[in-house]
């Protein structure tokens, strides 16, 4: 079952600017999706009509079927939404936050404070339940905005920027975290600015851009389509100058550290072949940029009027 | 799915009920000290050269007009403020994202509303008792209109938190509409002692209505009919919740 069915979703603002030019958009019952887009692309706004924050000029929407204008409780009740502005009452304590939130959804409040007590507990929120959101830190208030939205059990989950501006202890955690509730059958959609967030979680994918869906596919078949990766490695020995290509271009960026381009069907194995047929020790590698943020790059750039102010 | 909108309406009330109560300092204490001051200086220092009014002492006669006075400002400034701030920091997008119909959310936001007119009311009324004898001639008159009163300013404070776009918004109307006709309704004194034009323009004043329904209630005196009185409010409440709950569905303040 599709978990989100977008069709022709067109959307003109009051002032004439039309944020999304008739996107289609399929999301399948338990994945976990990345939509991704630079700002202003039609991200927000995609979201907030499926939310019902947003009125749409023209298309179709279903959640699990569900109209959220035609049947706006059956529609609600399967979604759940963790905003990119934090839009909970700053002077109300955390558990209340999360307990009233369940009886907006019609949860009777003993349940809705066992939910509550479980989400704080898996959140890492349990010693602020009685703190006042507004004392929270950013990280914190990011995870209350997750719990909030989970207190319902929603079967779709959007997620929109949940990570910006937290440190990459919570990022990594709340990552994990996603994963669980994923596997556990809830329907995940996702968007984020840090790529490799998108490419380590997501399994399915869309770039939206200037109102218009670019890309929609799978992460695999989209980043199969690189046709080469940049390495740093970082040399146990100085050299005076790069090796010599090949299939793959080296570029010595320090005595010390060579970038190398590999070419998609040249393996691992024969880039350090030929590394140490020149006497060339590596003591450690990484990616120069993520895998996913290139493609995205290039994605952007190619459609008519690209560019982006960011990922 | 009518007892999950009950749960909904429920939690709504309950949560506009403990932000004001949260607050008591700055909801409930302000009428009671003014309300205070009301009674030394109109009551015990000025009043006392006064005639009875309405054949009740002048200190008598003011309570009713003083408990909606109070009524009114609070009911309106509950809703106004709560609503304005919840549109504000964003979290109304609590209750847009959540399958609550918008006669609920109206419901809610009155019903706290009328939780502070009621307790405002009660605390202005206790105040009353210490300076001045409370009489209630008709207490279910009484009632009914603290009660339709508390709706009736509800529903506008709830449409100016609706169409507020700054903090001066929720402020315009209070200062410069509702307290002046509040102060022109009646309250200290009776418009039998206005000269016959300013009588007939103050018959144009609702609050009027409003304020001697309720003296009627508590003193059985009234400068007009209970049977219009009635009717005021009623009509105002019809038209100001149909007018906010059209707002709920279609104002581009709350969903683009």
């Amino acid at each position: 079952m599709k978990a989100l069915e977008i069709r022709r979703l067109r959307k003109v603002y009051p002032n004439g600017f039309e944020a999304l030019k008739g996107i289609d958009l399929d999301v399948e019952e338990g994945e976990f999706f990345a939509l991704l887009g630079p700002n202003g692309a039609g991200k927000s706004t995609t979201i907030g009509i499926v939310s019902s924050l947003i009125r749409r000029t023209e298309g179709r929407v279903r959640i699990f079927g569900h109209d959220p204008e035609r049947a706006p409780v059956a529609a609600k009740r399967c979604l759940g939404l963790v905003p990119q502005e934090f839009n909970f009452n700053v002077f109300e304590p955390v558990e209340e936050i999360l307990v009233n939130m369940a009886g907006y959804y019609g949860i009777p409040r003993a349940q809705a404070r066992r939910r509550a007590e479980r989400y704080l507990e898996e959140l890492g929120l349990e010693p602020y339940r009685r703190t006042m959101a507004r004392n929270l830190s950013g990280g914190l208030k990011r995870r209350l905005m997750i719990a909030r939205a989970l207190m319902h059990a929603p079967r779709l989950l959007i997620l929109d920027e949940p990570t910006a501006g937290v440190d990459i202890e919570i990022r990594r955690s709340m990552w994990e975290y996603l994963r669980r509730i994923n596997a556990a059958g809830t329907t995940i959609i996702l968007t984020t600015h840090y790529l490799e967030e998108a490419e380590s979680l997501c399994r399915r994918i869309a770039i939206i851009h200037q109102g218009r869906i670019i890309e929609h596919s799978s992460m695999k078949a989209l980043l199969a389509r690189l046709d080469t990766e940049t390495f740093v490695l970082d040399l146990r020995r100085p050299l005076s100058a790069p090796p010599p290509d090949g299939d793959c271009r080296f570029r010595c960026l320090d005595p010390l550290t060579l970038e190398v381009d590999v070419p998609r069907h040249r393996s691992l194995n024969e880039l350090f072949c030929h590394l140490a047929e020149r006497g060339i020790e590596v003591m450690s590698m990484r990616n120069k940029t993520n895998r996913l943020e290139q493609l995205f790059m290039r994605l952007v750039r190619e459609e008519p009027g690209g560019g982006s102010d960011a990922a | 799915m009518l007892r999950e909108h009950w749960i909904a309406l429920r939690t709504l009330a309950l949560k506009e009920f403990l932000r004001f109560i949260r607050i008591w300092v700055q909801t409930v204490l302000p009428p009671v000290v003014t309300t205070a001051l009301y009674f030394i200086i109109f009551g015990a220092l000025i009043g006392r050269r006064l005639g009875p009014v309405g054949g009740h002492p002048y200190m008598v006669w003011l309570v009713p007009g003083l408990v909606m006075l109070a009524v009114v400002t609070n009911a309106y400034a509950n809703v106004v403020s709560s609503f304005f701030s919840a549109k504000f920091h964003r979290h109304i997008e609590e209750l847009l994202v959540a399958p609550v119909p918008n006669a609920l959310v109206l419901a809610g936001y009155v019903a706290g509303g009328v939780a502070r007119g009621l307790v405002v009311g009660l605390a202005v009324l206790g105040t009353a008792a210490v300076f001045a004898e409370l009489h209630f001639a008709h207490p279910g008159v009484a009632l009914a209109v603290w009660l339709l009163t508390s709706v009736l300013f509800s529903l506008a404070g709830l449409i100016n938190g609706i169409y507020a776009r700054t903090f001066d918004d929720i402020s315009i109307v209070p200062t410069f509409v509702l307290t002046p006709l509040t102060y022109l309704g009646g309250i200290f004194y009776s418009i039998d002692m206005l000269p016959p034009f300013w009588k007939t323009l103050s018959l144009g004043n609702p609050l009027l209505y409003i304020i001697n329904s309720f003296r009627y209630g508590m003193l059985g005196v009234s400068d007009v009919s209970l049977g219009i009185g009635f009717g005021v409010i009623g009509a105002f409440i019809l038209v100001l919740a149909a007018w906010a709950l059209w707002l709920l569905g279609h104002s581009s303040a709350l969903r683009h």
